[in-house]
């Protein structure tokens, strides 16, 4: 069992080159901050380290943080420039029984993560999901595509705070 | 000599009686032998997490009702944890207790329903309406209790709708001892029937290595031989104040992992539940239920990631608040969701016929995988 502080000491350790960060402040769960081209090498050192073992992917979510500028468009309606979109992963480790969560944070305008869907083949439809509502490209993903959303949705990602329905879909008013 | 014949590919479902919902298995073919299952899913996305963030987190209930509609209690049990855990909020005993029952009548009917479907699948029409029948008793209990049979909007952060009925307690005890003999009945009718097991042993074998990287949760992953139980393993509630077993797939009929494996642990975990039940009515405290409900859910900014043992596996919520009184964001790790995934490494060089028993022993809601 380690703490997520100890887990924080040995990544320091092992990568010192990449930029990580503690959270500590916010209530019920730490969480350790990596940035988005790192996530495959760290996952992998992460399953695959003697000492910590996560070998299963609880929960892989895409979060839309908001936090960039409001502006109007030329209908009127209110889209964010700038901002950033991020992804929480929630690993655990069956054997010695310890948790973790991982957060990274990408660009909004050109959303990209490195996938880890080699490394845990659950991470697989959660990234399509990912990618069908907040658009995030996973690079590497051997199949992302649409999942929940029809494969011909163009109108955007829909769990994007500032997503606008579409007027009409396929000859059918969507506001009912 | 071999004859190399031409792939076909062929559509199983969406309107296919077998996938459970609207489900779509693209199939290729060679001959009758698979060698790809492309799952197409999203036929009954309604957006459940889009929704979240335009409802206050008492509003948001009724709506976890209907992604696994067949056990909408343990929906609402998860996200009443995680809520109370933003809130940082204690529940009376009492509460706690009639959650444990409700969660583990709901997981009986649950697995009712799985089994008798599982066996409709393959052939056997009559248990179905044995395990109907004494689901019907399960729903009628549920029905005293909150006026609904499938969508209940029972269980609310920080405590309960209402309080049991005055004759829950006696109805169940009587549900209890009816349904025992009645599982030996259906273990006669379906679990040792020969053509049931031919259909079923050594088909779709799940090695646990496999299942784990998968993300395979619930009574899948026991099937496949490990002792992984939520209720035991991260308790939540007041489980850990039962004793019960945990039912391990152990090949007895075929390979350790097959589907027969993942069928027999949701019979044995029927009996778990009903020991569950038991010891729950008989040290049943009393008190008020609505006592710590929140009038008003406030919760302080910040995040957290709580999971329940659904009937179908790890039902796990994530919830970030931004301080207001409706969620930032709420994501739903679904069971079947993740369950569903494995289709593709379990069918590869089987018949089309096995298609049917091996998404059968997934035990799939659509309601869910789609939210």
């Amino acid at each position: 069992m380690k703490t997520t502080e100890e887990i924080f000491q040995i990544l320091k350790e092992n990568f010192p080159n990449s930029e990580l960060t503690l959270k500590t402040d916010v209530p019920t769960e730490p969480f350790i901050i990596i940035a988005p081209f790192d996530v495959d090498k760290i996952s992998l050192f992460l399953r695959d380290n003697p000492d910590l073992l996560f070998d299963s992917l609880m929960c892989l979510s895409g979060v839309d943080d908001f936090n960039g500028q409001k502006v109007k468009d030329e209908n009127g309606n209110e889209v964010m420039q700038g901002g950033t979109l991020s992804v929480y992963y929630h690993l655990e480790s069956t054997s010695i029984r310890h948790k973790l969560v991982l957060k990274t944070s990408t660009s909004r305008d050109n959303p990209e993560v490195v996938s880890v869907s080699e490394i845990w083949n659950s991470a697989n439809w959660h990234e399509r999901e990912a990618f069908d509502m907040f658009g995030i490209k996973f690079i590497n993903h051997p199949d992302l595509r649409r999942i929940l959303m029809p494969y011909d949705w163009e109108f955007g990602y829909p769990l994007r705070k500032d997503y606008q329905n579409p007027e009409f879909y396929q000859g059918m008013k969507v506001p009912y | 000599m071999s004859i190399r014949t031409e792939e076909m590919v062929l559509n199983m479902g969406p309107q296919h009686p077998s996938t459970h919902g609207v489900l779509r298995l693209e199939l290729t073919l060679e001959g009758e032998i698979i060698t790809k299952v492309v799952p197409h899913i999203g036929y009954l996305h309604r957006c459940f997490e889009k929704h979240c963030e335009a409802m206050t987190y008492q509003q948001v209930v009724p709506y976890t009702d209907r992604m696994d509609y067949l056990a909408a209690m343990g929906n609402e049990l998860g996200y009443a944890i995680a809520v109370e855990k933003l809130l940082n909020i204690q529940v009376p005993e009492r509460v706690e207790y009639i959650r444990v029952i409700m969660a583990e009548l709901q997981r009986i009917a649950s697995h009712l329903v799985a089994i008798g479907t599982y066996g409709a699948d393959i052939g056997a029409f009559t248990p179905f309406l044995y395990c109907f029948r004494d689901r019907e008793r399960i729903l009628h209990l549920f029905e005293i209790t909150c006026g609904a049979r499938l969508l209940y909007n029972y269980i609310w952060p920080g405590g309960l709708s209402h309080d049991l009925h005055p004759d829950f307690v006696r109805l169940t005890r009587e549900f209890i001892k009816e349904f025992r003999p009645n599982l030996v009945e259906l273990n006669n009718l379906l679990t040792y029937n020969r053509i049931f097991i031919d259909r079923t042993a050594n088909v779709g074998i799940l090695p646990v290595e496999t299942a784990i990287n998968f993300g395979i949760t619930g009574p899948m992953l026991r099937g496949s031989g490990m002792k992984w139980d939520l209720r035991r393993d991260d308790p939540y509630s007041v489980y850990h104040k039962f004793e019960f077993d945990i039912p391990v797939g152990e090949g007895k009929m075929g390979t350790v992992g097959d589907s027969w494996d993942r069928y027999y642990v949701r019979v044995r975990e029927m009996e778990e539940s009903l020991k569950i039940i038991e010891q729950a009515l008989d040290q049943l405290p009393e008190g008020d239920v609505t006592s710590a409900i929140p009038k008003r859910i406030k919760p302080p900014v910040g995040q957290v990631y709580t999971r329940i043992e659904n009937p179908r596996g790890e039902l796990g919520y994530f919830i970030i608040s931004d301080g207001s009184t409706s969620p930032f964001r709420v994501k739903v790790r679904a069971p079947s969701f993740v369950n569903l995934q494995i289709m593709d490494e379990l069918c590869r060089g089987h018949m089309v016929a096995d298609v049917v028993a091996i998404l059968g022993s997934v035990d799939i809601v659509l309601g869910e995988v789609d939210r």
